[in-house]
């Protein structure tokens, strides 16, 4: 497209007043047009970007190296480390980060799994095709509290959909699954909340990026014998293989960021425990209860460090990881 | 991606008993799809809408819906008296914060498609000096998960003393890298150069040719990018609790959970509730679920 752009002239280049004259009003207001405009009409962003974005960024460095506490305001100073170093023994982070990849985990994998599949379904030739996306993204556009809170419901124990379901098949029938009572179990729960949620969305990327194979890979690999299922993996997932890395790193940044699922999960949701024993505490949740219940906002924002460089770690190893599965050799 | 990328295992020797091959020599989206892709995109559907449908269900029953087996399928006729009682908690606000998100997703949407067209406008067709560069750093600040920044974006608004007012959901979200983003591409590609050039040769100031050629032709785009802004900034959650609860103020999410909160929850209200926070999203897919399609499907090929 840069191409197009070399045929305009610069506008810089307007009718300019022969010298010596004194500039006129619209001589002035078009230099300023041509010269200064651009600025303004982009300042907008890099104004609110700076203030309300880079500097908090920076700024979390600063808080973490303090002493801040939101219920002693007196109690400042730096802390140089401290709060760095108390990561490393803190139980509870460790817990938090623990059951975040549990989650991440159950919840990545068959989410990006079944949207291929759903995607590879949708790229056949169907009726009434806009339907069938549009009602992909019907999670995608209810507020994940709402949803988390009918799941709640769905998942309770004694009269929960999700054991009803289950005792169908003779599972639970004795005890039912107490979704709430162990890692497993409510990182389950947590995990088909987010895969809910999230599935039509990635479907909806990957077909846009299947539509754009060319027809005669297809035809080519047919004559050599491969069926559908093997045309799936061997030619589309490779060559619609950025637009997979793409979906692993946004999931692995949300999935990594877990809130909201977690936080209401909880039947008491505003304790932030994320269980009575932390049994799904995410690193996100325990954030927030460090900062706003315990009040401590120095170690918060130390955390809040510590997840940032875990989530770029994660999303690096994530992408090379996708791009050996996916086909990539090199 | 080119053709040349094309891995070389893709050539497997023929196998007996697949005679069937030569009948797929068709690609995909050419194939119609048979019984059981629609069975599975059916079942899919369903789960996709059950827990919306659920959601209706029990707000409009009885507290026995939520305890009793086998589960209700049927809508009660409760509805209107679980959302009086929603709407008359004490502290909750519910109707106020219903008004909030309103104030707060609209003033963020309009500015959001103002902005970020304008911008995307500059990136688009202006020439000025450092453009390229500043546009890569907009691309950049795309990737930063903004988590990072809550505890210092809570002390920020602290001193400014938005904390707890509606300020402080709104101001952060009036413009967006993503919308800059997305507002350039549309216009590089819909917006031709020979027309901006000839409104200027006329006179029009950038500002006009904004106005009177941009605006226009980049409407579909905005109608995209407006319905998303939308429905992220009306369902978003972290932020606005944490500055917003406990306040007068919340936002239709913060009351939500707050309804979820406390020894005894009460689920045929709180999901009366939730459902009211949803309607106004199934009423944006309804209208603008294929622009919002088209508009995903979009930015997943161009990135």
């Amino acid at each position: 497209m840069s191409t197009t752009r070399a045929a305009p002239e610069p506008a810089t280049r307007r009718p300019r007043p022969a010298s010596g004259r004194s500039l006129t009003w619209r001589d002035r207001l078009h230099r300023f047009d041509a010269r200064y405009m651009p600025y303004l009409m982009i300042a907008p962003f890099f104004l609110l970007f700076f203030v309300f974005g880079l500097f908090p960024m920076i700024f979390n460095g600063v808080v973490a190296l303090r002493h801040w506490r939101l219920d002693e305001p007196d109690l400042t100073g730096w802390a140089g480390f401290e709060n760095f170093s108390r990561l490393f023994t803190d139980s509870d982070f460790g817990n938090a980060l623990y059951n975040t990849f549990g989650i991440f985990l159950l919840s990545t994998v068959p989410q990006l799994l079944l949207a291929l599949i759903i995607a590879s379904m949708l790229n056949r030739r169907l009726r009434a095709q806009t339907w069938w996306r549009v009602s992909a993204l019907l999670p995608y556009i209810t507020p994940i509290t709402a949803s988390t809170l009918v799941f709640n419901v769905f998942f309770s124990r004694d009269f929960g959909m999700a054991n009803w379901g289950l005792g169908l098949f003779g599972i639970g029938t004795e005890n039912p699954i107490d979704w709430r009572a162990d890692k497993l179990h409510s990182w389950i729960a947590i995990a088909t909340m987010v895969n809910w949620k999230w599935i039509g969305y990635n479907a909806l990327l990957y077909l846009a990026a299947m539509q754009s194979i060319p027809r005669d890979v297809y035809e080519a690999s047919a004559l050599d014998g491969a069926g559908p299922w093997r045309q799936l993996w061997r030619i589309t997932v490779p060559m619609i293989r950025p637009v997979v890395i793409f979906t692993v790193v946004l999931s692995t940044i949300g999935g990594l960021q877990l809130f909201t699922e977690p936080m209401l999960f909880d039947l008491n949701a505003q304790t932030a425990r994320g269980g009575a024993g932390g049994e799904w505490q995410t690193v996100a949740q325990l954030i927030y209860k460090v900062g706003w219940k315990d009040l401590n906002l120095g170690y918060a924002a130390a955390m809040s460090w510590a997840l940032f460089l875990i989530i770029l770690v994660v999303a690096a190893l994530n992408t090379l990881l996708t791009n050996r599965i996916s086909g990539g050799r090199k | 991606m080119s053709l040349l990328e094309r891995p070389r295992e893709s050539t497997p020797a023929p196998r007996g008993g697949r005679k069937r091959a030569v009948l797929l020599g068709r690609a995909p989206q050419d194939t119609p799809a048979g019984f059981w892709t629609y069975l599975f995109l059916a079942v899919s559907a369903l789960f996709a809408a059950f827990p919306l449908y659920w959601m209706f269900v029990i707000s409009t029953s009885t507290d026995e819906a939520t305890s009793q087996l086998p589960p209700v399928v049927l809508p009660g006729d409760q509805f209107l008296v679980n959302l009086d009682e929603v709407f008359s908690l004490q502290d909750v606000y519910f109707a106020a914060s219903l008004v909030n998100s309103v104030i707060v997703s609209g003033v963020v949407t309009a500015s959001v498609l103002f902005f970020c067209s304008l911008a995307g406008f500059a990136f688009a067709k202006l020439r000025f000096r450092g453009s390229k560069p500043l546009m890569l750093f907009v691309i950049l600040t795309l990737t930063v998960p903004n988590q990072l920044g809550v505890v210092a974006l809570y002390i920020v608004m602290g001193k400014l003393g938005w904390n707890g007012t509606l300020l402080a959901v709104i101001v952060p979200g009036l413009v967006t890298a993503f919308g800059v983003f997305y507002m350039r591409q549309f216009i590089v590609n819909t917006v031709p150069d020979e027309l901006v050039e000839s409104a200027r040769v006329d006179g029009a100031t950038t500002m006009r040719i904004y106005w009177n050629i941009v605006l226009p032709a980049v409407r579909p785009a905005l109608a995209v990018l407006g319905l998303l802004t939308f429905v992220a900034t009306w369902n978003d959650f972290q932020w606005p609790l944490i500055t917003l609860n406990g306040t007068d103020y919340p936002t239709s999410m913060v009351a939500i959970s707050d309804l979820a909160s406390g020894n005894y929850v009460i689920y045929r209200r709180v999901l009366a509730g939730a459902f009211v926070a949803t309607l106004p999203l199934l009423v944006v897919l309804i209208i603008g679920g294929r622009r919002i399609v088209r508009g995903i499907m979009e930015g997943a090929v161009k990135s």
